[in-house]
């Protein structure tokens, strides 16, 4: 059947900001789906509020709202745009949930808005875990055990009958997020209740444990005419325990017979049909006993998941393309692989490579919570990788993660305490993947491994096997290591870095290299061509092994390669993707063939039809310049990566690799501290007092000179990783003691710290000539929070219009300077109308895509073209254009991802995504940034106020409009005092260490809707973290600066005043 | 280490290590991507005569059950693998298939660039090729290729049948019937039906799901008379599938035209196209062939897809079949003859392979319908 008429107008909704369990894979999913809805020629409106995405681009949809995903600002959007359907299935759980809610509150009925993709009843079925048991029992699959409990005594009960270990999952929460394994009754009770608090709906499922059973997941296609496929079968390594976003995954599925796998696939098609998924992607997870096939069903999605934007890569069948169109009425015959380009959509890609999936976590950001796996998902990001073989896709997954290892060990890395062997094995961590190794070198074997981790002895036996191979290269040096040992080590996946670390006389990566290419052992490039190679594919997908014929065939078209930015991590996200995207983008619009190396399966950016060639792989030195080889680009763009491409700079400078844009001298300068002062002296500009420590006693002597409080961090960092603000010698101690590897190579840079600065970022581009301000963004945390913790606004509000143009003009010098080809961010500090330059950065940044949303210009095209030659002047771009109403971004924070660790801003960034909100005041704007970010600001109720002395001043205008807005006062003495000093009706109460009821139990009961609660002091951490903690697990907003205060009561009256309105970006 | 050369008859070769059995092994190179299911294909009588490339990147993984072969012994010349296991994980595994291997003297080889091979044949066509861990020079390998005799004219499907009939009474094991899926009891369907089932190189499986859907099953030679199997008093009769190239076997046509009529047909890959034949169609070479687990099968009536099993090179011509003839289904892919059915007789055909074995289930409908018409027939009497 041909696509609908009867429908014209397609909402389609996104997933709002990225946080953890929910990640850029929606973008990916999003932005395919509304390129093939437009390709069908219909109206497509989307709404998200993340503004970093690529679907939010405005040229992508017709109508792009960056709104609050909320069901008010819904209503308004579809009441304005009259969409005929919604298709709620691109956009994760976030979408699915709010089209469920769309529909409870009658807007769909109201508007005659046709959900698409899924049913209500669906989705209700797959999602209520009760609903979903039944129809499983109805076609005969068993589900685990398990029974739903709204009190801890029900759940008390349950447990009698599921046993111990338990599961625990909280009704309605992303990624399982507060659910856990308990063992015993102790945990299980303190499990239960953290759930309870975290489901939306106060409920908890129990659980029987399927702890060590075999895990897999299928990735399924239907249309409405009842035709069913299997895109891709995938096989956790770590067995049922391990949340799957959590686990390492390989596809296809390695240790199922026929039988058993064809077993799967009929009741995956099954398990659809009961669900009553009528169109669409849907994702099923079963448990399989080792012991003896039995199968229960876990769950499923009927919505495009992680897991099918990792099948997509991994297949080349690109399911959100295919799930949109299927919704829109075709079926799955009607469609054609993009791939082969001659076959049609409905078949089952066949894959004669193995990929392997490998999260990148970022534990060491939340000091206190411990690096345990279990089934809540904690990972950021992950890597993919394809080989011909598993341990060849294993090795180059694992050196893609870019944690400092180049392939499964080998390569320099510590491996993990001895004497914790066996209990790191058993326990799940991001490390025991190298535990393996370390046991399995001490000689245990694979039966033992097994029984301590339950890993299938087939992937044991492949990684015992790597160890054997070693120790044939290990009695090898460079030069009697014959071209066929060479060759087998390449093909098991070994980096030229680990040849150097096995290899008998340790040569250099230069000499391997150099060797290998004497050799002729060169890397071959394959087709991901769905279907085995049984068709010729027309899609340059490819990736590398080590085989005997290379399929790339470069064409000899003028050439740009553009580096990714490969896993996700804090700090490094999806902004990044967008860059390198519009880069794309605007280098194919300037004639090039475009040729994208990345290794992130969520972005954008790996999409086959995002760049003209796409090269699925690692982003080290060996795997790029091997590339560069074979294409032999006219120039490699390094800038819109972030850290991981940069890092790359000098190794392909060297190799005589032409890179486009800003030196790689130019950014030494930039980051290297003494460079740089010398930089900013011939600018005329300050920054504050500063020095570069080598030594421990060095740093003490420094920080005697520029005086405390002083901020400290490594050299050569991204996202603030290892920064601390100091308040004294002590501190400093303790600071460098866990900083150990403070060394000449790793320095240790201190700078006087700036208390109670304003601190403000500039985006620039430059071709070298002219430099254009592109956004001059206000952080609302003061000076200290890491800008990428912090809500920002454009345009200022808190400084004169004098101070601007002194950024204005700082930031034209020091990209004149600097010789910025392309984007520069410039972080400063306004202290007492003075102006500090914090630092730079000769590259995209973070805020990129935000601005570009402000201002309308997609400012990383531009500077891209930059980089290709083409002037500012020649692109016509000599100014921003001016800003319509405000613009404030704000960050989420996965604190409840991590229970133990500390709750508070810092130097060191730890959001994982953000939100942007638009509006004709300031208010109006940061109130839709907190809705967008899941802050639902209260518009009554009682404000709880906790203060330090150097705050007091500035908490009284706060104060008095909140009770103005008719908040009721709460604070503890010292807050109340000074409020009552100042005429306000205060309560007063105890802080939690000073007796019964205290701040907590207020919040606790409800008493509180709001809480300002600034740091004070190390005396009263225990206090602040109790009350954070309990805000947080009651969902009520805790706001823990003065600025973030001030700007929360704009909000509130400005949500107290009604009618925040929406607006599209093409309204503008 | 043993090292294995594998020399393809124009002069191609690819260096690999012995894995199974040694000596050397002369055939047909053909490639098949299903990426589960290796025993099976060992073991399906149509691979006789060929040199199967597994193009899926592991092989051996599980090991080997027996239960899920497809005959007594392999037939496959020799397996050509990327990575094999020697050791299998799986809890069915009765022994490794390198076990199997040894012990019925199969030859495989590893680690040889599989997916360069299967590019080649899919652009140059199967040919002749010989894997040899005697022989290790190249040219007088591929020599030994090029004197071996080509698939054209050669009845293997005589050499592959059984020579005696026989009754096949074992269905599917108990825990791996699709009943759970099916929607109405198997067992009642068959009711007893005794279907004669002509062996060409019949999979265990076709039998399996016949005594599956209570099915009395009958096994004969492939050159039994059309008197003689009407004799045995079938209620229907079954066409296999089977190795070499169809047109060889003129007798089975003949055969064929006796039984039109007379007792429901139903046939799979080569008896697809033996019935194809015997209607007075003709085959023709397909440029290169489909051997996967994956191929869409459309439903000309409903357009429904089914996701397919394929094995073969050759397909049946539309245009060559007259007028009561009606294609059923087509390939998604290519668009040639996937299904047949007679308009107004009992007969049909698929050429997939609907009792999978390896491959998805979609078209075990086809058992179904089958054994239903054998019902309907019997319950008027006589055709």
């Amino acid at each position: 059947m041909p696509k609908r008429t009867d429908i014209h107008t397609i909402l389609v909704l996104g997933a709002g900001p990225i946080v953890i369990g929910q990640a850029c894979e929606f973008d990916y999913s999003g932005t395919q789906a509304i390129k093939a809805l437009r390709e069908e020629g219909y109206r497509v409106i989307l709404v998200n509020s993340n503004p970093a995405t690529i679907m939010t681009d405005p040229a992508l949809a017709e109508r792009t709202y960056i709104e609050p995903l909320d069901v008010p600002t819904l209503a308004e959007i579809i009441a304005r745009e009259r969409p005929d359907a919604l298709l709620p299935t691109v956009g994760g759980q976030t979408a699915l949930n709010l089209a469920m809610d769309l529909d409870k509150a009658g807007v769909l009925e109201k508007y005659q808005v046709e959900l698409i993709g899924a049913s209500t009843k669906a989705i209700a079925t797959a999602e209520d875990r009760e609903l979903f048991k039944e129809a499983m029992n109805q076609i005969g699959l068993r589900s685990a055990h398990s029974g739903i409990a709204r009190s801890l005594s029900e759940a008390e009960t349950l447990v009698q009958a599921t046993g111990y270990p338990s599961i625990i999952r909280p009704s309605y929460t992303l990624g399982g997020s507060g659910g856990g394994i308990a063992y015993n009754a102790e945990d299980f009770r303190r499990i239960v209740e953290e759930g309870l608090a975290l489901s939306p709906i106060g409920e908890v499922l129990i659980e029987e444990s399927l702890l060590g059973w075999k895990e897999y997941e299928l990735e399924l296609m239907r249309d409405h005419a009842g035709n069913g496929v299997v895109v891709c079968s995938i096989e956790n390594f770590d067995p049922m325990g391990v949340h799957t976003g959590d686990s390492i995954t390989v596809a296809p599925a390695m240790t199922l017979s026929d039988r058993e796998y064809q077993r799967l696939r009929d009741m995956g098609l099954a398990i659809m049909d009961a669900v009553g998924v009528a169109t669409g992607g849907s994702n099923v997870q079963f448990a399989v006993n080792p012991a003896n096939g039995d199968v229960v069903v876990i769950e499923m999605n009927p919505r495009v998941s992680r897991s099918s934007a990792l099948a997509s890569k991994a297949t080349g069948f690109p399911i959100a393309k295919i799930a949109a169109k299927l919704a829109v009425g075709y079926t799955l015959p009607e469609l054609p692989n993009d791939i082969t380009r001659s076959t049609p959509a409905s078949f089952e890609p066949a894959l004669d490579y193995v990929v392997v999936k490998i999260p990148r976590w970022n534990f060491e950001k939340f000091p206190g919570s411990q690096p345990i796996l279990g089934t809540a998902m904690k990972s950021v990001g992950e890597a993919m990788a394809l080989g011909r073989t598993f341990p060849e896709a294993l090795q180059k997954a694992l050196r893609s993660l870019e944690n400092g290892h180049m392939g499964w060990g080998a390569d320099g890395v510590a491996g993990p305490p001895l004497e914790r062997l066996r209990e790191l094995l058993i326990t799940p961590t991001p490390q025991r993947i190298f535990v393996i190794r370390t046991a399995l070198e001490l000689g245990w074997s694979v039966d033992d491994v097994h029984a301590l981790t339950k890993i299938d002895p087939w992937f044991l036996r492949q990684l015992a096997d790597l160890l054997k191979l070693e120790q044939r290269i290990q009695a090898e040096s460079l030069d009697s290591l014959t071209a066929d040992l060479l060759r087998e080590a390449k093909r098991a996946g070994y980096s030229d870095v680990q040849l150097t670390h096995l290899l008998a006389d340790s040569p250099s990566q230069r000499a391997v290299r150099q060797r290998r290419i004497t050799l002729g052992v060169l890397p071959t490039y394959h087709h991901v061509d769905t279907c085995a190679a049984e068709f010729p594919a027309q899609t340059p997908y490819l990736y590398s092994s080590y085989e005997t014929e290379s399929e790339a065939a470069p064409t000899s078209r003028r050439k740009a390669m553009i580096l990714g930015g490969g896993p996700n991590r804090i700090g490094q996200g999806l902004e990044f993707d967008y860059c390198c995207c519009h880069a794309v983008f605007a280098l194919r619009e300037l004639g090039f063939e475009t040729i994208m190396v990345n290794c992130n399966p969520e972005t954008v950016s790996t999409d086959y039809d995002t760049a003209d060639r796409l090269y699925f792989e690692p982003l080290t030195l060996e795997d790029v310049l091997n590339i560069v080889d074979v294409e032999q680009p006219e120039g490699v763009v390094l800038q819109f990566g972030g850290q991981t491409p940069l890092k790359l700079a000098k190794g392909l400078e060297a190799a005589g690799v032409p890179l486009w844009g800003t030196s790689p001298e130019a950014i030494d300068r930039a980051e290297d501290r003494g460079q740089f002062g010398a930089v900013l002296a011939e600018c005329g500009l300050r920054a504050t007092d500063y020095g570069s420590a080598t030594s421990w006693d060095e740093a003490r002597s420094i920080a005697q000179r520029i005086g405390y409080p002083i901020m400290v961090r490594p050299s050569y960092v991204l996202g603030g990783q290892g920064m601390a603000i100091i308040h004294n010698e002590e501190a400093l101690d303790a600071y460098l003691h866990a900083v150990t590897s403070t060394s000449p190579e790793h320095p240790v840079l201190l700078d006087r710290f700036l208390d109670d600065a304003t601190e403000l970022d500039v985006d620039a581009v430059s071709d070298g000539e002219r430099v254009v301000i592109a956004g001059v963004m206000e952080q609302i945390e003061r000076a200290g929070i890491h800008s990428g913790d912090s809500a920002c606004v454009m345009p200022t509000v808190g400084i004169s219009p004098a101070v601007e143009q002194q950024l204005h003009a700082a930031t034209v010098k020091l990209a004149q300077a600097l010789n910025v080809v392309g984007l520069m961010n410039v972080q400063y500090a306004v202290k007492d109308n003075t102006v500090y330059v914090l630092e730079v950065n000769p590259r995209a940044s973070r805020s990129v895509p935000y601005v570009a949303k402000a201002t309308g210009v997609a400012w990383a095209a531009v500077a891209a073209k930059v980089m290709a030659g083409q002037s500012l002047r020649e692109q016509d771009i000599s100014a921003a254009p001016d800003l319509v109403g405000y613009h404030v971004k704000e960050v989420v924070l996965p604190w409840r991802r991590f229970p133990g660790a500390k709750i508070a801003l810092g130097p060191e960034m730890r959001s994982t995504g953000e939100a942007m909100g638009s509006g004709d005041t300031f208010g109006a704007a940061f109130a839709k940034a907190q809705i967008g970010c899941g802050r639902v600001l209260p518009t009554a109720g009682a404000a709880f106020l906790s203060v330090n002395d150097n705050d007091k001043q500035a908490l009284l205008p706060i104060a008095q409009g909140l009770n103005e807005l008719g908040f009721k006062l709460i604070a503890t003495s010292g807050t109340a005092d000074f409020l009552k000093q100042h005429g306000l009706n205060v309560e007063t109460i105890y802080k939690v260490n000073e007796g019964r009821p205290n701040a907590a139990d207020y919040i606790i009961n409800g008493a509180v809707t709001l809480v300002v609660n600034t740091p004070l002091g190390q005396t009263s951490i225990f206090d602040e973290q109790a009350i954070r903690q309990t805000a947080l697990r009651q969902n009520v907003v805790a706001i823990t600066s003065i600025a973030s205060a001030q700007a929360a009561v704009d909000a509130i009256r400005a949500l107290c005043a009604g009618g925040l309105g929406v607006r599209a970006l093409q309204d503008a | 280490m043993t090292q294995a050369l594998l020399a393809l008859e124009d002069g191609r070769y690819w260096w690999g290590r012995a894995v199974g059995a040694l000596g050397e092994r002369a055939g047909e190179v053909v490639f098949n991507t299903s990426m589960t299911g290796y025993g099976e294909i060992l073991t399906d009588p149509s691979y006789r005569g060929q040199l199967v490339t597994l193009t899926a990147a592991h092989i051996g993984n599980y090991g080997v059950d027996l239960a899920d072969l497809e005959d007594a012994q392999p037939w496959a010349e020799a397996l050509i693998v990327r990575a094999f296991s020697a050791q299998p994980s799986n809890w069915r595994a009765a022994e490794s298939l390198s076990q199997l291997l040894q012990r019925r003297n199969v030859m495989a080889v590893a680690d040889l660039d599989t997916r360069a091979l299967t590019r080649h044949i899919r652009a140059a066509g199967a040919m002749r090729a010989v894997l040899s861990t005697e022989d290790l020079n190249p040219e007088s390998l591929s020599a030994k290729a090029r004197a071996i005799p080509t698939m054209e004219g050669r009845d293997l499907a005589s050499t592959v049948g059984t020579r005696e009939i026989y009754t096949w009474t074992e269905g599917t094991p108990a825990d791996w019937t699709l009943l759970q899926l099916a929607p109405e009891p198997n067992q009642a369907l068959g009711a007893g039906a005794h279907v004669l089932v002509y062996d060409f190189g019949v999979k265990r499986n076709t039998l399996r799901r016949l005594v599956d859907l209570g099915c009395q099953v009958t096994v004969v030679p492939n050159a039994t008379s059309a008197a003689d199997a009407l004799a045995l008093n079938p209620d229907g009769v079954l066409i296999s599938n089977g190795p070499g190239d169809p047109a060889t076997l003129g007798y089975a046509v003949e055969t064929l035209r006796g039984l039109f009529g007379k007792v429901p047909v139903f046939g799979i890959c080569l008896g697809h196209q033996l019935i194809g034949q015997a209607l007075g169609g003709t085959t023709f070479k397909l440029p290169f062939g489909h051997h996967a687990g994956n191929h869409p099968v459309c439903d000309v009536k409903t357009g429904k897809v089914r996701i397919t099993a394929q094995n073969h090179g050759f397909a049946l011509d539309t245009t060559s079949l007259p007028r009561e003839v009606e294609v059923t289904e087509i390939s998604g892919n290519d668009r040639t003859c996937e299904g047949l059915r007679h308009t107004t007789l009992p007969i049909a055909s698929v050429q997939y392979h609907p009792e999978a074995g390896p491959g998805p289930h979609d078209g075990d409908e086809h058992f179904r319908t089958f054994v239903h018409s054998l019902r309907v027939q019997t319950a008027r009497g006589s055709v």
